[in-house]
């Protein structure tokens, strides 16, 4: 019988995950054993023509990183879909949009006028920008389109499950592999990873706040971090509330706070907007003036409370 | 009829990135191009993030080099608050930085790189990668290599929480201290690690440098530029990874400049090409003259061969041998073969593990005082490091609140951009004629950008069962005139 | 979009048209419990189905029925709008203001304002970012639970 086959492809990534499977070290043997890899550009000399010759369906299971941010990430998404049986979202980036989903605060041509024109060592005095199309004296080159809005993996193709995380944990990625393997799949659409909040198994969850006791509110690099305390009774912005559990805490252990980046449970829709109404819930103040004055000391909320999720936000992107 | 062959992708390094080589009526390489499709924006998204988190948000631009981004968006958080980090928050973040380095640089000889000498660059595509390794080094050598890693990325997760977008960077410190445990643990490491990138150089040697092809293709022709170096260099002119003054030697070896990294606008420059997404940089005092080499293009390299070449010695003596030795080998300082990269990169890996048992045995990285509070208002702030692949420059400007109002980065890969497709080009050329291609061929061909090992160190932990790849030879038209399947 | 407590500005709106009160006619009116149960999805909700404005009205601060709900609504109203504010939409979109049950004048004048502000700043036309900006016009929309 032959093993199911397995396609790894990465979109607008920066290649953690595909070290995230590395990091399996001695249990990658284990999977390498029972799949046969039939693309994976990072690593193995296949083409893209030779996805688009197998039939549909053919691969068992596509793992997908990054966030859809140019026309060839979300060709390649719709390709991979075609082929493939499951589709398992692996990252934050596929999964939320990850770190790159910040730049839905702004847009393109942002972008572009910084990077290519604007920026100090930048010497560009004709305005050269990349284009999709460019003629040399040889032929033409190609680029593919740079769309304005970041997009998660389910905003381009249908998802089956995700991976969170930013990188998803080793142990995380044997379960879900031994689950497809085995078949022991949950319900469509699942995110593999425990659906409750990072505090139920936080070792500072003991201190956490139940009421309002926020003052003020306190930036990592302002004080010093108790090790033991509960981040949010330090006044320090720790995303924890708000996101799934399953990493381990692995931020939390090296004393700084939880930026979010395995996202909601399944009970929430918009992680950003979650956090705001818990935050905003233990903030010691009731009167307008005392209230602002402590929100005015949080430091760009919208990209802190959307670190990782704004694309999958319910907003998406600034107006 | 004019031809044109693409490959796309390339493999064996990161992200996407394709070659067009487009041939003449004779069959022989024209020109070619070497394209990177890809671009994310973090310079513009930062702007209106708070200064303290850029040392969790960079690492993002690479999951290989993490870390590199952390420690140098970290020194650059100490250069915009101009807090001082405390000695023993200094000595673990370049503790931390060893480790990766260590780890970092084999990974990309055994995994990326390594499989075209230790396999040989025109074997079967089916052996050329991590399985072909261990057939010819054993399966107990390999094994040492994943321990190796494993060993190093525990340090670096204990000490930055996670080995893969660490956190642990503050301005002015980290945010926790070492325990003697902690520092015994990883002085043993340490020593491992020595030992390991002794045994890296030893196979390097028996594999590579006792071949007598491969010592011709190092020092021969085709993978050869004579271009300006850049890399970070300590008081004495010794490599460091962590600190120093950026150093530029000609491409006859004289030292050009020497400056703080604080002056870095002075002296490179960035170019813009409408087939690219990525930026070529080059020596503003020299200029832009093309894709050429030579004292009069403002071309430069970085990265492990460039680091080398612009410093007097290592740091570190078992390290200082192995330089002398490389240079004596291949007919002296400056050495312009892009192959011995690979050499020099194992080098500096031995260096890396030396520092790294260095900074394990000082007693005062386990003080506890580990964190000093930034109280100036912050304004501009630079900071650069040595990554695996090059000179890695931070820049940020905020407000009086320590938002970002502006950020520019000058990342690693990009300074050798140029380089790159300069050796893609002259290697197609000189190994492609009268149209004959063959999967060994355009390997070699690819053999020019690995050596540089471009920003993605690691993936090929896999075992293939089928390894093969299609090369359509098209007309102008894009009809497919010849068609070669390797298997 | 008006979200209303149930003890003081839905009775306050009940006051406005007992007494046969014109107003601007604009406001979709959902009642609450409290305003402490108004959460700020509620609110992108509402404006990413089509709201341009969106109107909290609850007790005044003393007067909670649960005594510390509307200055949780109060907390989260401000956090919001300077959220808001980075996503591009103006922070006079969305006002929180105290009714009580017997100030029907002052509901009616609340709801003028706010439609007069919000015809000011003109429709919010929340694009679908999905097929405005670029992207091809068959991604899977994300709909909302």
């Amino acid at each position: 019988m032959s093993k199911p086959k397995v396609a790894f492809y990465w979109c607008a990534s920066c290649g953690g995950c595909e070290e995230a499977v590395v990091d399996l070290a001695e249990d990658i043997l284990k999977v390498v054993e029972a799949v046969e890899f039939v693309f994976w550009p990072v690593a193995m000399d296949f083409k893209v023509k030779d996805v688009e010759a197998l039939r549909d369906g053919d691969i068992a299971v596509s793992f997908i990183n990054g966030a859809i941010r140019t026309g060839e990430q979300e060709h390649m998404a719709k390709l991979l879909r075609k082929k493939s049986g499951l589709v398992v979202a692996f990252g934050a980036c596929a999964h939320l949009g990850g770190t790159p989903g910040l730049a839905n605060f702004i847009d393109r041509k942002t972008i572009f006028d910084w990077v290519y024109l604007n920026a100090p060592s930048v010497s560009n005095p004709d305005g050269i920008l990349p284009q999709q199309k460019t003629m040399v004296e040889e032929g033409e080159l190609t680029l593919p389109e740079f769309y304005d809005t970041v997009c998660t993996l389910d905003q381009a193709i249908d998802v089956d499950y995700y991976l969170p995380g930013c990188a998803p944990p080793p142990d995380l990625i044997m379960k879900a592999v031994e689950a497809i393997l085995s078949g022991n799949l949950p319900e469509k659409g699942t995110v593999l990873a425990p659906d409750r909040a990072l505090c139920d198994s936080c070792k500072r969850r003991d201190t956490k706040p139940e009421k309002a006791v926020i003052k003020e509110i306190k930036r990592v690099h302002e004080v010093l971090l108790d090790p033991v305390k509960c981040f949010l009774d330090q006044g320090v912005i720790c995303l924890g509330p708000a996101t799934r559990d399953g990493c381990g805490e692995r931020c939390i252990n090296a004393n700084m706070p939880c930026r979010g980046c395995f996202g909601p449970t399944s009970r929430v829709v918009d992680q950003g907007a979650k956090f705001l109404s818990g935050l905003a819930s233990i903030i010691d103040a009731n009167d307008e003036q005392g209230i602002k004055k402590v929100i005015d000391s949080i430091a760009d909320p919208a990209g802190i409370f959307y670190y990782y999720a704004l694309p999958a936000s319910m907003l998406r992107r600034k107006r | 009829m004019s031809k044109r062959i693409t490959i796309d992708p390339i493999t064996r390094l990161e992200g996407h990135g394709k070659i067009e080589i487009f041939l003449d009526d004779d069959g022989n390489v024209s020109k070619t191009y070497f394209q990177i499709p890809e671009l994310r924006g973090f310079e513009a998204f930062c702007v209106g993030r708070p200064a303290e988190e850029m040392p969790r948000i960079t690492p993002k631009i690479c999951g290989v080099c993490p870390t590199t981004h952390h420690i140098c968006s970290t020194k650059a958080l100490d250069d915009l608050f101009k807090v001082e980090p405390t000695p023993a928050a200094k000595k673990i973040r370049e503790l931390m930085y060893s480790a990766f380095m260590l780890e970092d640089h084999t990974l990309h000889f055994f995994f990326l790189g390594g499989p075209d000498f230790v396999v040989g660059p025109s074997a079967v595509p089916a052996e050329r990668n991590i399985l072909g390794v261990i057939a010819k080094v054993g399966i107990d050598n390999a094994k040492r290599v994943i321990k190796l890693r494993k060993e190093c990325r525990d340090v670096i997760t204990h000490i930055g929480g996670r080995v893969i977008h660490p956190v642990c960077g503050l301005p002015g410190g980290v945010s926790k201290p070492l325990t003697e445990d902690d520092r015994l643990w990883i002085a043993e490491v340490a020593k491992n690690g020595v030992e390991f990138a002794r045994f890296a150089l030893k196979l390097f040697n028996d594999v590579v440098l006792d071949n007598r092809d491969y010592l011709d293709l190092i020092a021969g022709d085709v993978y050869k530029h004579h271009t300006y170096y850049m890399g970070l260099v300590d008081k004495n002119n010794k490599v460091n990874f962590y600190d120093g003054d950026v150093r530029v030697v000609t491409p006859e070896g004289r030292e050009f400049v020497k400056f703080k990294p604080k002056e870095y606008l002075n002296h490179i420059e960035e170019r813009v090409e409408p087939w690219s997404y990525m930026k070529f940089t080059y020596l503003k005092e020299v200029g832009w003259k093309g894709f050429i080499d030579g004292p009069d293009s403002g071309i430069y390299r970085v990265a492990p061969l460039a680091r080398l070449n612009v410093s007097d010695g290592m740091a570190t003596p078992l390290a200082q041998a192995e330089y002398e030795r490389m240079f004596a080998t291949l007919g002296g300082k400056p050495l312009h073969n892009t192959l011995a990269f690979h050499w020099a990169r194992l080098i500096e890996a031995l260096y890396a593990a030396e520092r790294m048992q260095e900074l394990a045995m000082d007693k005062e990285i386990t003080d506890p005082n580990i964190r000093n509070i930034p109280t100036a208002t912050p304004e501009e702030g630079i900071g650069v490091v040595e990554a695996p692949r090059g000179t890695l420059i931070h820049h940020y400007k905020s407000d009086k609140n320590g938002i970002l109002t502006e950020v520019n980065l000058i990342v690693a890969t990009v300074n050798n951009a140029a380089a790159i497709g300069m050796s893609i080009d002259k290697a197609a050329k000189k190994l492609i004629k009268n149209g004959e291609v063959s999967d060994g061929v355009l390997n070699m061909v690819e053999m020019a950008f690995r050596a540089y090992d471009p920003c993605f160190a690691c993936a090929t932990h896999l075992i293939a069962d089928k390894n093969f790849f299609t090369v359509n030879v098209c007309n102008e038209k894009g009809d497919i005139i010849k068609t070669l399947d390797g298997e | 979009m008006g979200f209303l407590c149930n003890w003081c500005s839905y009775g306050g709106a009940d006051a406005a048209g007992s007494q046969r009160k014109n107003y601007a006619p604009n406001v979709r009116v959902v009642r609450v419990m409290c305003t402490g149960r108004v959460e700020p999805e509620f609110v992108l909700k509402a404006f990413q189905s089509g709201a341009d404005g969106v109107l909290i009205l609850g007790c005044h601060p003393g007067d909670c029925h649960y005594k510390e709900g509307n200055y949780k609504a109060l907390r989260r109203y401000y956090l919001l709008k300077k959220v808001l504010s980075q996503f591009g939409i103006e922070e006079e979109r969305l006002r929180l203001d105290w009714v009580s049950a017997t100030e029907a004048d002052k509901f009616v004048d609340t709801i003028n304002d706010m439609v007069a502000t919000i015809k000011a700043l003109g429709p919010l036309a929340l694009s679908n970012p999905a097929l405005a900006k670029g992207v091809s016009a068959d991604f899977q929309e994300d709909t909302l639970v």
